[in-house]
């Protein structure tokens, strides 16, 4: 399955993930994050070091995806992690290359991001541009001990020097293809799809 | 979003919407931070260009574009190349050859942004244009109510004073109605325009008969000039017809709200315990300019030139 | 020279050709010969007598870099006219006979129109005292013509008596009727629009406030009055009942308040600010019906020439005035003979034959204007294309200024050619100096 693209007829979607996959998906990154910030103790010892992480969403669909993960990661780990987002429009470097946008929430919690764990959460890795803005972003509105982060989907051709800690699924792509998340509570469904762009 | 700012009769209700919306972000985005800065508008350069005095609107945009990180020039006309006998014209074009994206300008002609308009490439902002228009007001005012209030639709304002010579006064006629509020102005017939009759508000020259409905009771500045050309008889008569004393204030709604676009003649059109009541927006709306003026400035200077 | 017009229709008549001899018109007829004349072929065109304008900003002496002399004089040439009255308001003030002279005769030297200055009626248009009336009528310049125009003679007294004491050499006083304690810092017309447009606001009572005492003053010291650019429904009533009392009473309408509206004040754009201000669609109708019935006498351009700087600017710095000359005639096709208010006597009446008589250019001397086309009478005549349409375009006016309203706008009609005693001043759309 990996290793090349599947042959994509133009214009045509091809669904590479479906809502099952989206769902087990999900619940793999949430193990992941459990074992690794629990400090990889022992049966019981899971998710002791949880109260530290905050799951950080990035506008749009990495935001309902923390919110996901966080409740994966309490029904496995049978302790709440803390929420929020972080809107990066205001951070972005291409904002003279596209219209301008509407602005989504940021929300952190009461207890802030200063000595914690972050946990970014987006939908798609691609550039990497996202995810710097999203740093500078943090960097505005605390310092946490430690920044990593979590995709639903690594489409590669990256153009910075970031990579991240959690992949639900590794899609090699051609820059020609575009790759698109529909979750349930953005687009009433759950799916991630690749479509040939028409130049 | 159109690329200027000229005047709140251009704004429909989602451009409106979208700059209220994008100052709710800005400020929740800001709240209890300790760094108020984006980088935004790194690299642009936004002029404030005031050819009347204005200390508090030329100190709000200027936060408002270097929080966003922009870099600002102040330009007032006073001890410039235009006291000089420098035209409108030649100004802009010196300040656009200097590589300004935005030109926030206020000036004592209704109109002059419309011409300025016409003859730069970047965007213009109207910062009040003599007896034309705010909008910049009338969006700070309109974010006020709908975060004292939690809505627009349906709120009754009422806009008290010298709406003849106010820009404020016109800004929050267009916006307002635009957003769904019901406007009444009051004032004296001498200074209501001659054709308020065709706008989409009622009004009224009785105070006291409307206090009672308003949700919003938005006090306008009076120049004490306009007596000595007939437009009333006297300060004191004014203040006892039209000011807004503790006495009126008690005929208001529990939940209503009292504006004033600033700077205040205390004793004359408001009174100084209503001015500094639980009621009282006048400072909130100070902080609210800022946020609005950002998410100005980002909505025209953000996306893509053109 | 010799000029014979082969086949223009007279006032809209059956063609007919006009041989023009020795700065008169010395035969009308058809299949007219004469040995050595120049050949006009004048098919499908129409000829009308000169045009005279009774209002007329030359600029010269003062603004010379706005208009001059020769400059306007070219403009009013390629418009038709053969004789304007140069408005007073110049730097000197045209308010002794010295100034008026000098106008009358850089005019001769340009020698394309008949340059007919109109006297001042107070010192420096100041509104104070009269100024030496009789020694500009008694002048070369032989005037006739007194306005203030650009300010009010808003003074009641010293208004009937500048009626009263220009009955002594048939003069008349041409008032620019506008009550100043109710315009000042005024910007447009006041309405609807001005409410919204932050514009101060010039209100029609302004204007027929003035008119009205205007008339009843006229009415009760027996004199001559005429008004100057009426640009308000209002106006034209109080015209209409005063010539109904026998007022002797004359109005004048500017080519820009036939067609043009307020609305254009909506781009702030100074090229439409005027005094008097643009008004409504209604005024605009009454004034109109009101040329087309006669209460209003003649069409006067205002042709009020400015310079860049002052009109590229913000709209309340900007000077009032706009050009008309060279698009005067074509206003009137557009507003008036293609809608059937006026045929072409009708326009031969009310832009010439009437503003001559206003004037007193109408008399039997050589250099008299707004005669018939007819044997023995001079030859002032232009010749007019009334299928050509043409978009206007003010780097191509003779003015020297560009503050055209009509930049842009197709209107309908072409001078072809302006005769001036019987010399082209124009031929094939083109000045002949």
């Amino acid at each position: 399955m990996a290793g090349s693209p599947a042959p994509v007829p133009e214009n045509q979607s091809t669904v590479l993930l479906g809502a099952a996959d989206v769902a087990r998906v999900v619940d793999r990154i949430a193990h992941q994050v459990i074992e690794k910030c629990a400090g990889g103790g022992g049966a019981g010892d899971e998710g002791a070091g949880l109260p530290d992480v905050v799951l950080v969403g990035i506008p749009t669909r990495g935001a309902p995806l923390a919110r996901r993960l966080a409740g994966r990661i309490a029904a496995f780990a049978g302790t709440a992690v803390d929420v929020g987002t972080v809107d990066i429009t205001l951070y972005r470097d291409d904002l003279r290359m596209r219209g301008v946008r509407a602005l989504e929430d940021t929300v952190l919690p009461p207890e802030g991001i200063d000595g914690r764990l972050v946990v970014l959460v987006d939908d798609v890795l691609f550039s990497g541009r996202s995810v710097r803005a999203a740093l500078d972003a943090l960097r505005d509105l605390g310092r946490p001990r430690a920044v990593q982060l979590a995709v639903l989907v690594d489409r590669g051709h990256r153009e910075l020097p970031i990579r991240a800690d959690y992949v639900g699924k590794n899609v090699p792509t051609s820059r020609a293809q575009k790759v698109r998340v529909h979750l349930a509570e953005t687009d009433g469904t759950d799916e991630v799809l690749v479509t040939e762009e028409r130049r | 979003m159109k690329r200027h700012l000229l005047e709140a009769a251009d704004l429909d209700r989602a451009d409106a919407t979208l700059v209220l919306d994008t100052a709710a972000q800005i400020d929740q985005a800001l709240a209890g931070r300790e760094v108020k800065k984006l980088p935004t508008l790194r690299g642009r350069t936004v002029v404030n260009l005031f050819y009347e005095d204005s200390t508090r609107t030329r100190i709000s945009f200027e936060l408002a574009a270097k929080r966003l990180s922009a870099d600002v020039i102040n330009f007032s006309a006073k001890g410039s190349s235009v006291s000089k006998g420098e035209s409108l014209k030649d100004t802009a074009l010196t300040l656009e050859a200097m590589g300004s994206d935005a030109i926030v300008v206020r000036h004592s002609a209704s109109g002059a942004p419309h011409r300025l308009a016409g003859w730069v490439r970047g965007s213009v902002v109207n910062a009040g244009d003599g007896t034309h228009e705010h909008p910049t007001q009338a969006l700070l005012d309109a974010y006020t109510i709908r975060r004292r209030l939690g809505r627009l639709d349906g709120v009754r304002v009422a806009i008290v004073g010298d709406v003849l010579h106010s820009r404020v006064a016109r800004s929050n006629v267009w916006l307002l109605t635009t957003l769904g509020a019901e406007v009444t102005l009051v004032a004296p017939p001498t200074l209501l325009p001659v054709g308020v009759g065709s706008w989409p508000v009622q009004f009224s020259y009785d105070l006291d008969a409307v206090l009672p409905k308003a949700d919003v009771v938005m006090v306008l500045r009076v120049q004490l000039e306009r007596m000595n050309a007939s437009f009333f008889p006297s300060a004191r008569e004014y203040s006892r017809r039209y000011g807004l004393d503790a006495v009126r204030m008690a005929a208001l709604g529990d939940e209503a709200i009292v504006m004033h676009p600033g700077p205040m003649n205390r004793g004359m059109e408001i009174a100084a315990d209503v001015a500094d009541s639980v009621r009282s927006t006048i400072v909130e709306q100070v902080g609210n300019g800022v946020s609005v003026r950002m998410a100005v400035l980002y909505l025209l200077l953000g996306g893509s030139p053109q | 020279m010799t000029h014979l017009i082969k086949g223009a229709r007279v006032l809209g008549g059956d063609p007919a050709d006009l041989l023009l001899e020795d700065g008169r018109i010395a035969a009308v007829g058809e299949r007219l010969s004469a040995a050595g004349a120049t050949v006009v072929d004048a098919d499908g065109l129409v000829a009308l007598p000169g045009l005279v304008d009774l209002h007329t900003h030359l600029r010269e002496p003062g603004r010379e870099d706005a208009e001059t002399v020769e400059t306007g004089s070219r403009a009013a040439a390629l418009g038709g006219f053969t004789a304007v009255h140069a408005m007073a308001n110049t730097d000197p003030v045209a308010d002794t006979a010295g100034v008026v002279e000098q106008v009358w005769r850089l005019g001769r030297q340009a020698g394309l129109v008949d340059v007919v200055p109109v006297g001042a009626v107070t010192v420096g248009l100041r509104g104070e005292r009269l100024a030496e009336l009789g020694a500009m009528a008694d002048s070369a310049a032989r005037v006739r013509v007194f306005s203030d125009d650009g300010h009010c003679v808003a003074d009641p007294a010293l208004m009937r008596r500048a009626l009263e004491y220009v009955k002594a050499f048939d003069g008349v006083v041409a008032q620019h009727a506008e009550e100043p304690r109710l315009t000042a810092g005024a910007q447009m017309n006041e309405g609807d629009l001005s409410a919204r447009l932050g514009l101060t606001g010039w209100p029609a009572a302004a204007e027929e406030a003035v008119i009205a005492r205007d008339v009843l003053l006229a009415e009760h010291v027996g004199a001559r009055l005429h008004v100057c650019h009426v640009s308000t429904a209002g106006s034209v009533e109080i015209l209409r009942w005063a010539k109904s009392r026998g007022v002797q009473v004359t109005a004048e309408v500017t080519p820009h308040h036939l067609l043009l509206t307020e609305t254009c004040a909506e781009s702030y754009d100074p090229v439409f600010k005027v005094n008097p201000p643009l008004r409504t669609d209604a005024d605009v109708q009454a004034l109109r019906a009101g040329l087309a019935d006669g209460t209003i006498d003649a069409v006067a351009t205002d042709h009020a020439p400015h310079a860049v700087e002052d009109k590229e600017s913000e709209w309340a710095q900007a000077r009032p005035g706009m050009l008309g000359l060279e698009q005067a005639l074509s206003v009137v096709l557009e507003t008036l003979v293609e809608p059937g208010l006026l045929d072409w006597a009708g326009v031969a009446d009310r832009m010439s034959v009437r503003p001559a008589a206003i004037g007193r250019l109408d008399g039997r001397g050589p250099r008299s204007h707004g005669r018939p086309l007819t044997p023995g009478e001079p030859a002032n005549l232009l010749l007019l294309d009334p299928a050509a349409r043409a978009v206007v375009d003010p780097a191509a006016l003779a003015s020297r200024s560009r503050n055209s309203p009509y930049a842009g706008r197709e209107l309908p009609g072409r001078v072809v050619a302006t005769f001036l005693r019987g010399e082209a001043t124009v031929l094939d759309g083109k000045a002949q100096k």
